[in-house]
């Protein structure tokens, strides 16, 4: 029995679909930054602990250094590159900008999935929630501090908007 | 790091995965949710020949109310169950998938998957053994059941045959005035247990003990029952001194292990206070349930 037989995976990756003959043993971050090229997602501890490489997959967050590109199949990802809309930066990117929610950056497409992902789930999160929807996401520079301000912030803008878009008044 | 290589094979049903693992023998490992099984594999402490996927299997994932007990399918995610609404007296199973790891593990990790690892820290066996799970295993020869408290054999061993997969966890639905809880120790987030402890207690309309089971994880080599505590909280009235004479052998006949996060005697002792704080919280929910 062949070892090396390659699987065909068809996957949606920020609304484009992709397929690959794969090895079975490829992970979903190598999928996404070896082989579609989206870099954005980071390999940090490579051991399921420390959410540098998380990635929305069907909706949900998920460590896709422990993701198998073939478990992925048929799935639709989102990563850090399918935030932005229109050339606009999305609410939580900047309000991480604008909140100092970064130093040295490595952390920061991980934590934003994940709060994207908590955001989805409460629109208005106190600080406990959002401190305990992050728990699967290190930062060595920020003391979390200004993470937290910034996803308070990006909340608020969100829920500002989903308000107007409801109200007709939404300016995309 | 990088998994050796494997063969995929991707299972569309119980038969199916079963009839695989026949043809593909001991090389081969059951892949769930793969939150135990790729890690290892990533570190090459595992190197299967073969994987057979069953996480697309339909009908595996999600918890069933029958008459008598609760049926949970063993690709139930973690979250799930973190969610799920359960029949008072089994508090203790949302709680303690609320507290494995994090939030993106508790997405993809499941129920299953962590009772067939068998990490001897890991949560769920406790909650398991509290709430006297059953589990139910189909093999080339059909179905079997085995209690919780069977189930545990040795770190990283249970007693799943070879062939066999694990498609379900039944709890019976406990009598009315029941109540359970899960508590942990972690270092930090996202750890495993250094000790988790749960109980479930039954009380009758005087408040006393008709019934209680205690679970320990992450003390012993493996998760066990603690029936020298079970024994002097059943037939009595459970005050706070009666709660902490029994909570005292928490670990009786036990070996605690020692390792970099806490020794034989930190475990110990900390067993008996989660242990006494778990049997008292589940006290208190059995306690306001109606008569």
């Amino acid at each position: 029995m062949s070892q090396d037989s390659r699987v065909r995976v068809r996957i949606r990756v920020n609304g484009d679909v992709h397929e690959h003959e794969v090895e079975p043993r490829l992970l979903l971050v190598q999928y996404l930054r070896d082989v579609l090229g989206l870099t954005g997602t980071h390999v940090g501890c490579d051991t399921s602990h420390c959410g540098a490489c998380t990635v929305l997959l069907d909706g949900e967050a998920v460590k896709s250094c422990t993701v198998l590109a073939v478990q992925a199949d048929g799935g639709e990802v989102t990563t850090i590159e399918g935030l932005a809309q229109h050339g606009r930066l999305h609410p939580l990117q900047e309000a991480f900008w604008e909140h100092h929610g970064l130093q040295c950056g490595y952390c920061t497409p991980g934590m934003i999935m994940s709060a994207l992902d908590l955001l989805n789930r409460h629109p208005d999160p106190d600080e406990e929630t959002i401190r305990r929807g992050l728990e699967g996401n290190l930062c060595r520079c920020t003391g979390y501090q200004n993470i937290v301000r910034a996803v308070q912030a990006a909340a608020a803008r969100m829920r500002a908007a989903e308000a107007a878009a409801a109200a007709g008044g939404g300016d995309d | 790091m990088i998994p050796a290589a494997f063969a995929y094979h991707r299972a569309s049903s119980v038969d199916e995965a079963v009839r695989l693992l026949q043809e593909l023998g001991d090389d081969a490992r059951v892949l769930a949710g793969g939150h135990s099984l790729l890690p290892a594999m990533k570190l090459r402490l595992a190197r299967p020949g073969a994987v057979v996927d069953i996480g697309r299997i339909e009908g595996l994932r999600g918890i069933r109310r029958q008459v008598d007990h609760v049926e949970v399918g063993a690709l139930t995610r973690h979250a799930d169950l973190a969610a799920a609404r359960l029949p008072a007296g089994l508090e203790a199973l949302a709680e303690c998938a609320d507290r494995i790891a994090d939030p993106q593990v508790r997405r993809r990790g499941t129920i299953g998957g962590s009772l067939c690892h068998a990490d001897p820290s890991a949560d769920w066996p406790a909650a398991v053994l509290a709430l006297e799970g059953q589990l139910v295993l189909v093999g080339p020869g059909g179905e079997r059941v085995v209690p919780a408290a069977e189930w545990f054999v040795a770190p990283f061993m249970t007693a799943l045959q070879p062939g066999e997969i694990l498609t379900a966890i039944r709890f019976p639905v406990p009598q009315a005035r029941s109540g359970s809880a899960y508590l942990k120790l972690a270092r930090k987030a996202s750890d495993f247990a250094i000790v988790g402890a749960a109980a479930r207690v039954t009380v009758d309309g005087s408040g006393r003990c008709t019934g209680a089971a205690v679970g320990v994880t992450g003390v012993g080599d493996v998760p066990y029952r603690a029936t020298a505590v079970e024994d002097l909280l059943v037939g009595r009235v459970l005050d706070d001194q009666v709660i902490a004479e029994a909570a005292a052998r928490a670990v009786e006949g036990v070996d605690p292990v020692s390792d970099v996060h806490a020794g034989a005697e930190y475990r110990a002792q900390v067993a008996q206070v989660y242990v006494r704080r778990a049997v008292q919280e589940a006290l208190g929910r059995a306690l306001s349930q109606p008569a």
